[in-house]
């Protein structure tokens, strides 16, 4: 274990959680009015409906098969009885079919925002990192499954990224655990850990007000005008000044002369 | 019974000459901004007509509103929760900006900075979208006063709905303008949709808002509204919409729709409901019943029980008053001349009409008879079926009594007018053949035709007390880049500047009012004496000449 793999496997990765945490507080303290999923829906909707949902969908399915492998440890799996074979199988079967739909969702709200002026002219310099690294992370990943789960003889991983994710989550760092793991894999986390990193800066906050409260509310909303006064601190500069506080002696009123 | 107050609008058809100052207005106070270059909060649309956006009314399409179902309870149209969730990525029925139109600009540097040429040079129109010249193929209003409209009026909703003998040869017979605001309902929609919970109905005047800070541009609200009168800042990507003017209402004052209305067709005033029988009302399974259904949650406030109830419930004394005196109750309530616009959508819209009796009367003068008589007036709407099924479409959810009712009432109350303006013995009896008395004919007339500004606005000013100070109220539209960034400051701010040496001077309307009215300002900067440049030359106030011998003791 050299300083390399120290910093990659426990040091960046530290980083880009706190930066994912703090950046959000901050973000949601100082920078509400900037939270939302900047939808381009009104300037196009047809290719939006066929790229959108598949993205989204694919995405949901993807962080769902993460959970399951990198979370749940082997030997809690195999007490539900599911057989390290079973488990094969299924992730990479299923991962493989997810990946395909979320990659090809991305592609049609990639070229879409390339290929339609109008949106591709609200597109800014932090969207376009963002899907850098966000496309990435997808590609290193379905490259790693096909190359070493499809086509090759299959890759443990279970074994080690898992092992080394838990390690990280319960504070004993074991950067050791990564530094054997194929270069596809280690490409996809650290391409990923980086788009933890942004996250908090890009459009991407939307996911963190996923509107599951809108389940239970009563349909109609109703706000006291009152209680919303003051929901905001005055921004710089426009203090309203204060009444100073008379510091001298109460004054007596003026006498004329010749009393 | 629980009772809420609204602040409503009526709005007088007959009166409205399409001159778009409203919309010009409103737009340079609240959309002249990147992002809502598209939106009109307020918008005039010439009917027959596809309105703003295109065919906004066609709900088989948009899936604005709500629904009743087999259980009798009240769905939205577009779905339930579950499905708006499921649908967030990709609203199914999210209108584009082409169905608004695509907004543009004029290449006007190109007038002074071209070179010399042969030709003279053209302003372009550019896109605002894109950047790029193009072609401009629709806009907010295009098929004005029926321009081009033999080739399109068929699209439009209404016309749609009626039967194929009404509809043939429309345009050879009348022509009306609606002008449209958010109708700030009872039971909106649009809040119902937002799954942020980022709108809201106020609860002290009703006027329904978008917390800019809460909502996470999830776009629901969009086509939810039935008007279609959320827009979609496509900048910051958060839902806009009409605002009923708060900031105004709050001082009292109209909106600027209102007051800027050249045909001073507009009423504003409150209105007391049952907030317990709404839901019930907008559920009646009858489209037909729905006005009146809804008439019935409107609330008499000379009721004692009405008015114990909205004491206990925390209405101010000034608000049940101003409620009394509100020109919307008598139109709406006591003559019954004003009808909401779609009850259908069940939404319970809160901006009403009176309809147009200018269509009826045209096709009586140009037939060459006496269009203020008012046996043939009477006749004429019995017999005048296009007009009055259109008007039925837009108003009562095609149930053409309540419209011939309220044209009747117009028509009596021009006839009857008629008599004593020339002199005449007034015909009691053509009061009483619309039910009415020749008193109530007069003071409806009064309201309608000649009524002054605080009879057409009556509008009691919000409780600061309780506010503490409009001037700190966190105003969710004063973000960069939202409407209300300017962070304009209320009347409280007059009587700083009065006290306060060195508190800058603001130059609004709202201030230079108050100041005038501030003949006594309590405390001066220097206790004991008035500010001279506070003065406002209305007499003598105190602390202006120091106190006289006889306050300070013998002479
Ligand atoms: S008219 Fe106004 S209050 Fe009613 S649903 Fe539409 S936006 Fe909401
Ligand atoms: S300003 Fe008044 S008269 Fe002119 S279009 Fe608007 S509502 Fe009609």
């Amino acid at each position: 274990m050299n300083v390399v793999d120290v910093l990659l496997w426990i040091v960046f990765p530290y980083i880009a959680v706190a930066s994912f945490v703090i950046g959000h507080l901050l973000r949601y303290r100082y920078d509400k009015f900037g939270w939302t999923s900047r939808s381009s829906q009104i300037y196009e909707s047809k290719l939006l409906r066929w790229g959108s949902p598949m993205f989204h969908y694919g995405i949901l399915g993807v962080f769902a098969g993460h959970v399951v492998g990198l979370l749940v440890p082997r030997e809690w799996m195999e007490f539900f009885g599911v057989s390290e074979h079973l488990y094969h199988l299924g992730a990479t079967w299923i991962g493989t079919v997810v990946a395909f739909v979320t990659i090809a969702g991305l592609v049609i709200l990639l070229s879409r925002r390339g290929a339609i002026r109008r949106v591709a002219r609200v597109t800014s310099v932090m969207d376009v990192v963002m899907y850098l690294f966000l496309a990435g992370s997808l590609v290193l990943g379905t490259i790693a499954v096909v190359q070493f789960q499809v086509l090759g003889a299959g890759y443990d991983y279970r074994g080690s990224v898992s092992p080394w994710i838990r390690s990280l989550i319960f504070f004993q760092p074991d950067a050791a655990l990564m530094a054997g793991v194929p270069l596809m894999f280690q490409l996809h986390v650290l391409c990923s850990t980086t788009l933890f990193l942004i996250w908090p800066y890009t459009r991407l906050v939307h996911v963190l007000s996923v509107p599951i409260g809108y389940l239970f509310r009563p349909y109609v909303v109703y706000r006291s005008r009152d209680a919303h006064r003051g929901a905001r601190a005055v921004r710089r500069g426009w203090e309203p000044s204060d009444r100073p506080v008379p510091k001298r002696p109460k004054q007596k009123q003026p006498v004329r002369p010749g009393h | 019974m629980r009772v809420m107050a609204q602040m409503s609008m009526v709005m007088n058809l007959d009166k409205c000459i399409g001159c778009h100052t409203c919309s010009v207005t409103c737009k340079q106070v609240w959309t002249n901004r990147d992002g809502m270059e598209y939106a009109w909060f307020n918008n005039v649309e010439t009917r027959p007509g596809l309105g703003y956006p295109r065919q906004y009314e066609d709900q088989e399409r948009w899936k604005g509103g709500w629904v009743r179902n087999k259980r009798g309870r009240l769905k939205l149209k577009a779905g339930g929760r579950l499905k708006k969730l499921a649908t967030i990525f990709a609203n199914p029925t999210m209108p584009t900006i082409d169905d608004y139109y695509e907004p543009w600009t004029y290449d006007y540097d190109m007038l002074t900075n071209a070179p010399q040429t042969k030709n003279g040079p053209v302003a372009r129109p550019k896109s605002l979208l894109t950047g790029k010249d193009m072609d401009i193929t629709w806009s907010g209003n295009w098929d004005d006063n029926l321009g081009g409209s033999q080739e399109t009026a068929h699209q439009d909703p209404i016309l749609a709905h009626m039967s194929e003998h009404v509809k043939m040869e429309f345009e050879n017979t009348f022509m009306f303008y609606l002008p449209r605001i958010c109708e700030h309902c009872l039971n909106p929609s649009c809040v119902s949709a937002c799954p942020s919970g980022a709108m809201y109905k106020r609860e002290e005047d009703g006027i329904v808002l978008v917390d800019q800070d809460d909502c996470r541009g999830w776009r629901m609200c969009v086509p939810a509204c039935p008007y279609k009168k959320v827009y979609f800042n496509h900048k910051t990507n958060k839902a806009e919409k009409c605002t009923l003017c708060y900031p105004l209402i709050e001082q009292g004052k109209p909106t600027i729709c209102s007051e800027t209305c050249v045909g001073r067709l507009r009423y504003l005033g409150l209105m007391l409901y049952d907030a317990d029988r709404v839901l019930e009302a907008a559920a009646v399974e009858n489209e037909h019943e729905l006005l009146d259904a809804q008439r019935s949650v409107m609330l008499d406030p000379f009721d004692p029980a009405v008015i114990a109830q909205a004491k206990k419930d925390g209405i101010a004394d000034d608000w049940i008053a101003a409620a009394q005196k509100s020109p919307i109750y008598k139109l709406i309530s006591e003559y019954k001349v004003a009808l909401p616009l779609h009850p259908e959508y069940r939404t319970m819209p809160m901006v009403w009409y009176i309809p147009p009796l200018s269509p009826v009367v045209d096709v009586i003068s140009n037939s060459g008879n006496d269009g203020e008589d008012a046996r043939t007036l009477f006749a004429a709407i019995d017999k005048l079926r296009i007009p009055v099924e259109y008007l039925a479409g837009l108003f009562t959810a095609g149930d053409t009594v309540p419209i011939e009712h309220s044209l009747k009432k117009l028509a009596a109350m021009r006839s009857y007018m008629r008599d004593i303006n020339l002199g005449n013995e007034a015909n009691e009896n053509i009061a009483r053949a619309v039910g009415m008395s020749g008193a109530e004919m007069e003071a409806m007339y009064r309201l309608l035709a000649i009524a002054k500004y605080e009879d057409r606005y009556v509008i009691p000013k919000a409780h600061v007390e309780s506010a503490r100070d409009l001037d700190e109220f966190a105003c969710s539209l004063d973000t960069d880049g939202g409407p209300g960034m300017g962070g304009a400051r209320s009347t409280g701010d007059v009587l700083a500047t009065a006290r306060i040496p060195g508190t800058p001077i603001d130059s609004t309307v709202e201030s230079f009012a108050s100041l005038k009215n501030l003949t006594d300002p309590s405390e001066p900067s220097t206790p004991g004496r008035l500010n001279l440049l506070n003065w406002n030359g209305g007499g003598i106030s105190n602390g202006m000449f120091p106190p006289t011998a006889e306050a300070g003791g013998s002479a």
